[in-house]
């Protein structure tokens, strides 16, 4: 035999599991997201999708290259899903300046200066959102009308419209027929006015059960998050119904199910036990509510995941899984 | 019992999936011929080296005693060729270290007198049983090594109620156990009824792996004759085989860290230390041979061959058409847990179980990356730890803190690793950890008894 | 607001005055009793805290000192005589006898003489593979290579040799505090007596094997022939082992035993080139 032997401790064998196969089928998951937002946007969503993922990886690789001088990883999928994610927060009419803005603070600030994959407390693409809406709170909220509807619609979200009437003192039916809250199964088709990503239920959920199946998220985060904001509502609207929209319309409208599938799930900033996935995903459904039923913005989610987010170490070093035969 | 129908049982926390790589399954045990000479070492055992009784000179016969057990955990050494004793020294072992060794030219195989070819079936007291059990030098054979009559004197306190034979194994690549399942059913069994006899029990269950049908047909159709033993088909999952998991997914009980499984009640015994009760019981046989496994990806003849302990392991691999070129690893065990070897002239041991042959192209470790907390580790780990903290724990040398968070546990099973997306060294820190941990804690020991 | 300004003022202060009297009356109150020459003795150490005198840190040391009736136990081999010179002078005692130490390897197993027979893989520290097995080559005693000794000096002493893989050890920054000795999982490194002009003589290896199996292993191993022994006329060089070992306490340098080693597993080091002797 010519060559040598190799030693080295045990395991002598691997798993397929990889950070590319793993970044591989998220993008996969996002794709009937991607393709409703075409549906109901147009070709300006494909435009920012596209400028979000080269600003990105543009911005990933001259960091590491000329800023950091380390070695670049945007080979490993994970600029690329920044750049989705954040485009999918985003509305459709957005210029495409702030996209760039948003992406340089999301890659710069919330993932490179940290330290990079693996490392940041807080999910990049909520942090570059969160930098637009409260920088750019006019262009954050200003929604194209989804190309889908008839001239008379102004293009405010259901969220939104729902806020506005609450403030001006209308009761709830009022706000059902004034406004132009779409019925539930346009809502949930995604026939309504949101950020690019958002707007269609049933195209995350495909997408988020295609993650489940792959093994790639548990189901802790997205049941606890979607199951405290039912039980959240669902008591405050069994209370005063005539205050409290129903739990149904709160979960299929705004970032609820991008929250719960694809946003508060990101590995690097959710809990590592089951346990604390599900306080997790429980603090943020609470926390969302909150600001929709008592804050001032009409949608909280995004506030709601990087609050928890923030929580994450304090639940890993807190909630620790009962080891074998332990008490 | 129609095994598609049912839902099996398994143990409750981790576990992973590795490619089953069962390319010798359903081979037939083949003798391996006998070596020219063998080399035993006076450790083949969990606990204190044997103490040598023969001499450079002394004439052997297949079956005497070579070395006697010293210390309260320790097992007899027997010949297992006849010949002369050539050489007393220090030999390299799997470790590359060495280790004091009696070396014998085969002459013949004369079998020493107390040993009957037939095997003698009477009713043995559970004294009798335990005294031959330890005279043969039984020791656990699915890779621990503990010696086997020390296992079975239950400590003061504790009451055993169910004995658990493990038919599991869940390695990739090994067979050994299969094999002897399928050929030694009946011996099997008659093996576990004198172990019953040894505990005072009246239940035993055999687990087996379900993808291993016809041993489990096979053997559940033979202990019909037996009263109390049963069969248990178990899911496919490693580490199925390890005792706290096996004992777990056969009785539900938990085995706390650091105790005894006779502290819930059960006792595990591996099928083929079962056998070799049998044989030492019926025919006052020592443990002289073994099945073992020797297989590849590249291998020409992989194959199951009973073979003389002491036998070095190169003329296996030249059983099964000699190593491949592009051999990158010889792993003693199975991939999972076994250990790889540099140097080829290291002898057949009693707990050596299977040699997996792999080739380059799956030798080396892939590079490693940061690790993005996908909590895959935490997700897998039998013990329900969390590998990912305390291999960071240990990188940055915070020993208390990777105390408190119970490494010492670890059992080494190596989900972990093999299941992190990063490629992560996982359990290469764990195991640095563990051992730091045991010197400081052994280093204030000492210092404490002298003060 | 010219009266919130006086009234801020003269609260403000009155509050620091206080402050000041309370912690004033407090340390008094509390003060501990320190023999000022510890701070004294203290401030003449080196302050690396290494250990290497024995005790927990250079404060401790200090204190010792201090207390100690008898100062020839005491030594500092950071600061050197020097230093214990200062302190003793400080305290009115005498300094012990100051005997410097310096590091050395005893191994000399390069790629070149010892060649590797397997290839590892895993976390790249000595203690890591020696747990693990004997090593990339063939010598279960030698040097494995990783460097752990390094990371543990304080003082930029010992660096490990890109070509050759060794530590190597700088003569003139390292001060025998020892912690490299106490990193090395194969006990390789030993303080020796310092010599004038740093001068070294000693077996560079550790292998306890037979002659033939040692050699085979490492081209430059020590067989054990016991050649230095027998031509040594100080009593310096022990057998033990199929391995020779030289007292640094009785060597004189000679260096008869480095020209009879026919393995050349004793090492001299900053002697001046021998004269070639002309073959005749």
């Amino acid at each position: 035999m010519s060559n040598i032997l190799t030693v080295s401790p045990s395991p002598h064998t691997k798993g397929e599991e990889s950070i590319p196969k793993i970044m591989r089928t998220v993008i996969v998951a996002m794709i009937p997201a991607m393709i409703m937002s075409v549906i109901f946007f147009g070709p300006a969503s494909l435009k920012i999708m596209a400028v979000a993922v080269i600003a990105c990886l543009l911005f990933e690789y001259s960091i590491q290259k000329y800023l950091l001088r380390v070695p670049t990883t945007i080979r490993d999928g994970s600029a690329v899903i920044t750049g989705l994610l954040l485009a999918f927060n985003l509305p459709s009419g957005i210029p495409v300046w702030l996209v760039v803005a948003g992406s340089l603070v999301a890659i710069g600030i919330a993932k490179l200066s940290f330290g990079g994959l693996g490392q940041n407390p807080f999910n990049p693409a909520l942090v570059g959102r969160v930098f637009l809406l409260i920088s750019f709170p006019v262009q954050m909220t200003t929604w194209s009308a989804n190309i889908t509807t008839t001239d008379t619609f102004t293009g405010a979200t259901p969220l939104g419209l729902l806020k506005e009437g609450l403030r001006s003192g209308k009761s709830l039916t009022q706000i059902a027929s004034d406004s132009q809250i779409p019925g539930y199964f346009d809502m949930f088709w995604g026939n309504m006015s949101g950020s690019l990503g958002e707007i269609s239920a049933i195209a995350i959920l495909l997408g988020g059960l295609y993650l489940l199946w792959k093994k790639i998220i548990t189901w802790h985060i997205p049941a606890a998050v979607l199951g405290s904001i039912f039980l959240f509502e669902g008591i405050l609207w069994i209370l005063a119904p005539g205050r409290f929209m129903d739990p149904v319309f709160h979960l299929i409208t705004g970032g609820a199910m991008l929250g719960a599938f694809f946003m508060a799930t990101d590995l690097t900033t959710s809990p590592m036990t089951p346990k604390g996935k599900l306080i997790f995903g429980a603090g943020i459904g609470v926390i969302t509510m909150c600001i929709r039923n008592f804050g001032a913005y009409p949608e909280g989610i995004s506030f709601a995941i990087l609050i928890m987010n923030g929580f994450t170490p304090l639940i890993n070093a807190t909630v620790k899984p009962k080891r074998f035969g332990g008490k | 019992m129609r095994l598609e129908m049912k839902i099996l049982k398994t143990f409750r926390f981790g576990g992973i999936h590795p490619g089953a790589e069962k390319l010798t399954a359903g081979r037939t045990i083949r003798v391996l011929s006998l070596p020219e000479k063998v080399i035993l070492p006076v450790v083949q055992h969990a606990g204190s080296p044997a103490a040598v009784i023969v001499k450079v000179g002394d004439r052997v016969k297949t079956g005497s005693l070579i070395a006697r057990m010293s210390g309260a955990v320790s097992a007899n050494i027997h010949a297992s060729v006849s010949g002369i004793v050539t050489k007393i020294e220090e030999t390299v072992d799997a470790s590359g270290y060495k280790i004091n060794s009696v070396q014998i030219t085969r002459e013949g195989d004369d079998w020493d007198d107390s040993v009957s070819l037939t095997p003698v079936i009477k009713d043995f007291t559970p004294q009798e049983i335990l005294q031959k059990i330890k005279e043969a030098g039984i020791v656990g054979m699915g890779g621990a090594s503990f010696p086997t009559h020390v296992k079975l004197e239950i400590p003061e306190g504790m009451k055993v109620d169910t004995l658990l034979i493990n038919g599991v194994e869940c390695e990739p690549y090994l067979t050994a156990d299969h094999q002897l399942m399928l050929e030694k059913g009946e011996e099997i069994l008659q093996g576990t009824q004198l172990l019953m006899k040894v505990l005072g029990v009246d239940r035993a269950i055999i687990g087996i792996e379900v993808n291993k049908p016809d041993a489990i047909h096979s053997l559940n159709n033979l202990s019909k004759k037996y009263v109390g033993i049963t069969v248990e088909a178990l899911a496919m999952k490693y580490p199925q085989g390890s005792e706290k998991q096996l004992i777990q997914a056969l009785t539900g009980r938990q085995v706390p860290p650091g105790a005894l499984p006779a502290s819930v009640g059960v006792l595990v015994n591996n099928v083929a230390t079962t056998y070799a009760v049998y044989e030492a019981v019926t025919k006052n046989k020592p443990l002289i041979e073994r099945v073992v496994t020797v297989t590849g990806k590249s291998v020409k003849l992989p194959g199951n061959f009973l073979v003389r302990i002491g036998t070095p392991i190169n003329e296996l691999i030249e059983a099964v058409g000699g190593m491949p070129e592009n051999t990158g690893k010889v792993v003693i065990g199975g991939p999972m847990m076994g250990r790889t070897v540099a140097n080829l002239h290291i002898p057949v041991t009693k707990g050596m179980s299977g040699i997996v042959l792999i080739p380059d192209s799956e030798a080396s470790r892939q590079t490693d990356l940061p690790c993005i907390r996908c909590a895959k580790c935490v997700e897998g780990c039998p013990m329900n730890l969390e590998p990912y903290l305390m291999m960071q724990l240990v990188e940055k040398g915070m020993w208390d803190l990777a105390e408190e968070n119970h490494i010492t546990d670890c059992m080494e099973c190596g989900s972990c690793s093999f299941t992190c997306p990063s490629a992560r060294p996982i359990l290469d820190n764990i195991r640095i950890g563990k051992s730091k941990i045991r010197k400081i804690r052994s280093d204030q020991q000492k210092s404490n008894a002298k003060s | 607001m010219s009266e919130t300004l006086i009234y801020t003022i003269v609260v403000i202060s009155a509050i620091g005055a206080v402050s000041a009297v309370v912690l004033y009356w407090v340390s008094q109150k509390f003060q501990v009793y320190t023999d000022p020459r510890i701070d004294e003795a203290e401030a003449l150490l080196p302050a690396s805290n290494c250990g290497s005198c024995g005790f927990p840190g250079c404060r401790a040391f200090a204190e010792a000192c201090v207390a100690a009736e008898n100062m020839s136990n005491l030594s500092c081999p950071v600061g050197g005589a020097e230093t214990m010179q200062a302190v003793a002078r400080l305290l009115g005692l005498e300094a012990g006898h100051f005997k410097p130490r310096t590091a050395v390897l005893r191994c000399n197993g390069t790629c070149e003489y010892r060649p590797k027979t397997s290839n590892y893989q895993g976390v790249k520290t000595c203690i890591a593979v020696s747990s693990l097995y004997r090593g990339e080559t063939d010598c279960q005693y030698g040097c494995l290579g990783y460097g752990d000794c390094v990371p543990v000096c304080q003082f930029d002493a010992i660096h490990l040799n890109p070509v050759t893989h060794l530590p190597e050890v700088d003569d003139v920054k390292c001060n025998g505090c020892g912690a490299c000795v106490d990193a090395c999982p194969r006990l390789l490194i030993e303080l020796r007596r310092q010599m004038p002009k740093h001068r070294k003589i000693f077996v560079a290896c550790r292998n306890q094997d037979e002659g033939l199996v040692a050699l085979k292993a490492c081209s430059v191993a020590c067989t054990g022939c016991s050649k230095c022994f027998e031509v040594c006329t100080f009593g310096a060089i022990e057998m033990q082992k199929n391995l020779a070992y030289i007292d640094a306490e009785k060597c004189t340098l000679c260096r008869k035993c480095v020209s009879v080693c026919e393995s050349n597993s004793i090492l001299e080091m900053n002697f001046p080139a021998r004269k070639i002797k002309n073959e005749a």
